[in-house]
């Protein structure tokens, strides 16, 4: 098999945040600042990146921003010809502490809004009155020229504000726009029976964000994430596993998903050992379910094999516990009853946040 | 008509940018969240793109360094001009 080159790089520069939304994609177990990697070996990570083929850096967290190094860390991942992405809660980001990072080279901002009503944005995301500072950070991106994407992860508790969605990133000037429903891992699983849409809510999100599309046209890019609970095949997660995404943790483990860490029996790479490319090209974790030799059996025979690549490792371990199982989302896997069962038991639970305290290990 | 389309002047949009990849051996456009190939044939028109030159001279340059029939270029030109201004890749001002 040949080994392909990484396009992206997911640099989660920290667990820090001021928010605490209940379907963040960070692990359950959070790292704490004492063990962040330090600025020399995040350079020396993206050159190497870089010079593994990899076009996009994403810096994200938690809040990259509360990295007092990430101008740092901006400048030199743009001179080894990196596009820099800057995914950011906002909370942190005014214009003293923005334009440090247009100097440095941000190629553009993904900010996200938990909602559009100052309520519903202080119920997800924990914090109060964030949604004015989201606000103000949005027009100091806009007013430094910066392209700005709007990012918005729906749920059944905002999924019906879709349209106001798109007049606030119109209003603000954005040119891309990201409506993506909960993915169900870490702490999204732990509240889903709150935040799991209901398939008629799903099919109105479907015909709000086709109306938008309408709307804008080529004037404002969209971008829809569907929850695959309501599908009948699973997402190609990450584009396979290792085929295109490589995503370092705080401390430096080198993962092919957010929630690779779950995975048991595994010994996680990092880059205070290795080369990323050795990793990368090497390593027992990135080998283990790339390609398809892994296959179990309704996959190795699928006409699919290498277009949803078996669906989700960490979803099928998450809802299985066996990471080498068919993705359950799957209707040709024998699991897919668990699925549906979640679907039927949706019910109203207070959220769990994250936070350190709220995870157990 | 050819005369005004020619007279525009297109650029970048900030954030998206014409970049050789090195690994790959190949042209790419980098943009918000998305990398895209480009054939040699459009990376040789967005190497001139440089926020001066108007499409007439870009024209003119390729025309000259391909020493092809001006009215081909012309056309191949403002075709992918047209379609990388949908795709939110160029803008024009005139």
């Amino acid at each position: 098999m040949t080994i392909p080159f990484p396009m992206s790089l997911l640099a989660e520069l920290t667990h820090r945040c001021p928010l605490q939304c209940p379907y963040c994609s960070n692990p359950l177990a959070l790292e704490n600042v004492r063990n962040e990697l330090p600025t020399d070996v995040w350079m020396r990570v993206l050159d190497e990146a870089a010079d593994l083929g990899v076009l996009q850096a994403h810096f994200s967290g938690g809040e990259p921003m509360a990295r007092k190094d990430l101008p740092e860390l901006v400048r030199r991942a743009a001179k080894a010809g990196l596009y820099v992405n800057l995914i950011t809660s906002g909370i942190l980001l005014d214009e003293a502490s923005f334009i440090p990072l247009v100097d440095a080279g941000v190629d553009h901002v993904q900010l996200s809004f938990q909602d559009v009503t100052p309520e519903g944005a202080d119920l997800i995301g924990g914090m109060k009155n964030a949604q004015a500072r989201k606000l103000e950070a949005a027009r100091v991106i806009v007013a430094q020229g910066v392209p700005l994407t709007l990012n918005f992860v729906v749920h059944r508790l905002n999924v019906e504000r879709i349209p106001q969605m798109f007049d606030l990133a119109e209003e603000l000037g954005a040119r891309r726009v990201e409506i993506a429903h909960t993915q169900y891992y870490g702490w999204g699983l732990k509240n889903r029976a709150t935040l799991l849409p209901t398939r008629a809510q799903l099919e109105q999100s479907e015909r709000d964000v086709a109306s938008a599309r309408a709307r804008f046209g080529g004037e404002m890019a969209i971008d829809f994430v569907t929850p695959d609970y309501y599908a009948d095949e699973p997402k190609p997660c990450m584009g396979g596993w290792g085929q295109r995404f490589i995503n370092i943790s705080p401390t430096g483990r080198v993962l092919p998903c957010h929630a690779a860490e779950t995975i048991p029996g595994v010994s996680f790479p990092t880059v205070l050992e290795d080369s990323l490319e050795s990793i990368w090209t090497k390593s027992d974790l990135f080998n283990r379910f790339r390609g398809v030799d892994w296959m179990p059996a309704p996959c190795r025979t699928c006409d699919r094999r290498e277009e949803d690549w078996g669906g989700c490792r960490c979803q099928a371990l998450a809802l299985l516990g066996d990471a080498t199982a068919t993705d359950p989302v799957c209707r040709r896997s024998p699991d897919r009853g668990l699925i549906d069962a979640a679907i039927a038991e949706s019910a109203d639970a207070p959220l769990v946040y994250r936070r350190m305290s709220n995870h157990k290990s | 008509m050819s005369a005004d389309l020619e007279a525009r002047i297109p650029s970048f949009l900030r954030g998206v940018r014409l970049q050789r990849d090195r690994v790959r051996d190949q042209w790419i456009v980098q943009a918000p969240e998305r990398a895209f190939i480009v054939d040699s044939i459009a990376a040789s028109i967005l190497q001139r793109v440089d926020g001066d030159a108007t499409l007439a001279m870009i024209i003119d340059a390729l025309a000259t360094a391909y020493d092809a029939p001006r009215d081909v270029i012309a056309r191949d030109v403002i075709d992918m001009v047209e379609e990388l201004t949908a795709r939110q890749v160029l803008v024009c001002k005139s």
